[in-house]
């Protein structure tokens, strides 16, 4: 019962907190470079000034365009659900392991990417050819890096996973894991595009990724695009949190206390891992695009080299 | 020896000590400025150091312990010293185009790093311990170094490449072996203090007479 708890807990947590999030990281960055910021709460309001806009679509766009705000959404929704953040037995856990997450979130960059060349327009094409390039880097490297973890357990379910390190926390200081988290953050950051891989608050068009492929949304679609992006930088963290500093996250069969200790915990750990992230961003340059492949190779080898040394230093 | 350990800690202090090692192998292949580079080979001397000390102290052995305070005082901290010094006489401060570019070579180090554990597989069958296990790590860096001694070409990327294979070897000799005598690693140590020190020499006489370090064009006679 507390599973079930859990999962509809961190749905509404990741649901409602993560543009919280990006006003918390948006506001670190302004405190950083001396402005005062808009406060952490603009992006809900952003978001609330564009749902009730007008929901208008680009001439010639098909039902691709419009199918992939509510899929990314969605997307992020289940894998929020699935993900062990709250609770470890999420009732979605059995159904759902590390492949059908990766998967998942697979499947909605790939509906925004198909979306944007719907359009037409040579901004979505570009974006999207650029969204693929990095994709095709970030998914494989998120699918072995978690999997060099799943050894050590014999399971590939992130519910295990998690509960095998709150049982045991020092395991998480060995080469396995300190090979997977840095391959992991370095996609994590890939994946939600921050820099140094891209830049959010930019639309120049010799760098922009994601922006490129969101650039004919408009209205409530666009309100729902960023809000799963920011899920999806949400669940992302908290599932590097909860990855390799599990403290706190609740098992299969805890009381109401221990799921509000969870929640604060995640809030916590969440946020502090963005406020790092958004600090470490004022004192970087994006990488130029031609040198992104190169990182992320970086990346892929570290999570293979993970894989490798679970085999053979256990 | 005063340090008491049990098994578990040793065998994780060991394991993260050669993840370190194998890390900052790893990082060299990846990094374009020289004196990042050599950054990161005074941390692989500080790894190899503490490799070196946890086997030492697992088998109380003060020799062991010596030796690698030794090691680690000319591979963390003499040799990197030398090679910021021909940096700073040099003035060339990056990588600018190793012969297989970044990426690829990231991607040769994966390749390399499965050939190296198939090819110690039968080493760590012969006695299967928690040191020999770590075999496979210290293969890799060598094959690493010996990537970068092919593809780079600065003087000091290569003989960086070659100082990670020497480091490579050091490893790998305390890893299958319970404890080098000082005399035979004192030898390696001065050789290639030596060595360093004749193509420190070289680097500056080299670019006295060209002006520059790049290897490769010195395959042409000039007048």
């Amino acid at each position: 019962m507390s599973g079930v708890v859990g999962a509809v807990l961190q749905v509404i947590v990741i649901a409602v907190g993560s543009p919280l999030l990006v006003g918390v990281m948006r506001q670190v960055r302004a405190r950083l470079e001396g402005r005062a910021g808009a406060g952490i709460a603009q992006p809900w309001r952003d978001l609330r000034k564009l749902m009730r806009k007008e929901a208008i679509a680009p001439h010639g766009t098909g039902w691709v365009f419009r199918a992939a705000p509510p899929l990314l959404a969605g997307t992020a929704l289940v894998v929020a659900a699935v993900v062990p953040l709250v609770t470890t037995a999420s009732p979605l856990d059995g159904v759902a392991d590390l492949f059908a997450v990766t998967a998942l979130l697979a499947l909605g960059s790939v509906a925004l990417a198909l979306a944007a060349l719907d359009t037409g327009t040579a901004f979505g094409g570009m974006g999207a050819s650029r969204e693929m390039t990095v994709l095709a880097l970030v998914e494989p490297t998120i699918l072995v890096s978690i999997f060099a973890l799943s050894i050590r357990v014999g399971s590939t379910s992130l519910g295990s996973i998690v509960t095998a390190t709150v049982e045991d926390p020092l395991s998480v200081i060995s080469p396995v894991s300190v090979l997977a988290a840095v391959a992991l953050a370095i996609v994590t950051i890939a994946e939600t595009g921050r820099i140094p891989v891209d830049n959010p608050s930019t639309h120049l068009e010799l760098t922009m990724i994601h922006e490129a492929m969101v650039l004919e949304y408009a209205g409530p679609d666009l309100a729902l695009i960023e809000w799963a992006s920011a899920m999806r930088l949400s669940v992302l963290l908290g599932l590097l949190a909860s990855l390799f500093f599990p403290l706190g996250i609740s098992g299969a069969s805890t009381g109401a206390l221990a799921l509000l200790v969870s929640v604060i915990a995640l809030v916590v750990k969440v946020t502090l891992m963005g406020a790092l992230l958004a600090a470490g961003e004022v004192f970087m340059a994006k990488l130029r695009l031609f040198r992104v492949p190169e990182l992320l190779a970086g990346s892929f080898l570290l999570a293979l080299l993970a894989v490798a040394a679970s085999f053979f230093l256990a | 020896m005063g340090v008491n350990m049990t098994d578990a800690m040793y065998v994780q202090l060991l394991d993260l000590a050669c993840g370190a090692f194998l890390l900052t192998g790893v990082l060299v292949l990846w990094r374009r400025e020289l004196s990042a580079i050599v950054w990161l080979f005074a941390l692989q001397g500080v790894a190899l150091t503490a490799l070196i000390v946890v086997l030492g102290s697992w088998q109380a052995d003060l020799e062991l312990i010596l030796v690698g305070a030794g090691v680690g005082a000319l591979r963390a901290g003499l040799l990197p010293y030398l090679m910021r010094r021909a940096l700073v006489a040099g003035g060339e401060g990056r990588e600018t185009q190793p012969l297989v570019n970044v990426a690829t070579s990231l991607v040769v180090a994966a390749v390399l790093a499965m050939l190296a554990y198939a090819l110690s597989q039968p080493l760590v069958r012969l006695s299967p311990t928690p040191a020999t296990q770590a075999v496979p790590v210290a293969l890799t860096v060598l094959l690493i170094g010996f990537f970068v001694l092919v593809t780079r070409r600065r003087a000091l990327s290569q003989l960086v490449g070659f100082l990670l294979m020497d480091n490579a070897i050091t490893a790998t000799a305390f890893l299958t072996t319970s404890g080098v005598p000082l005399v035979v690693e004192l030898g390696i140590s001065l050789d290639l203090l030596l060595a360093v020190l004749v193509l420190q020499v070289l680097t500056t006489r080299m670019r006295a007479a060209f002006g520059g370090t790049d290897l490769d064009e010195l395959r042409e006679l000039h007048d």
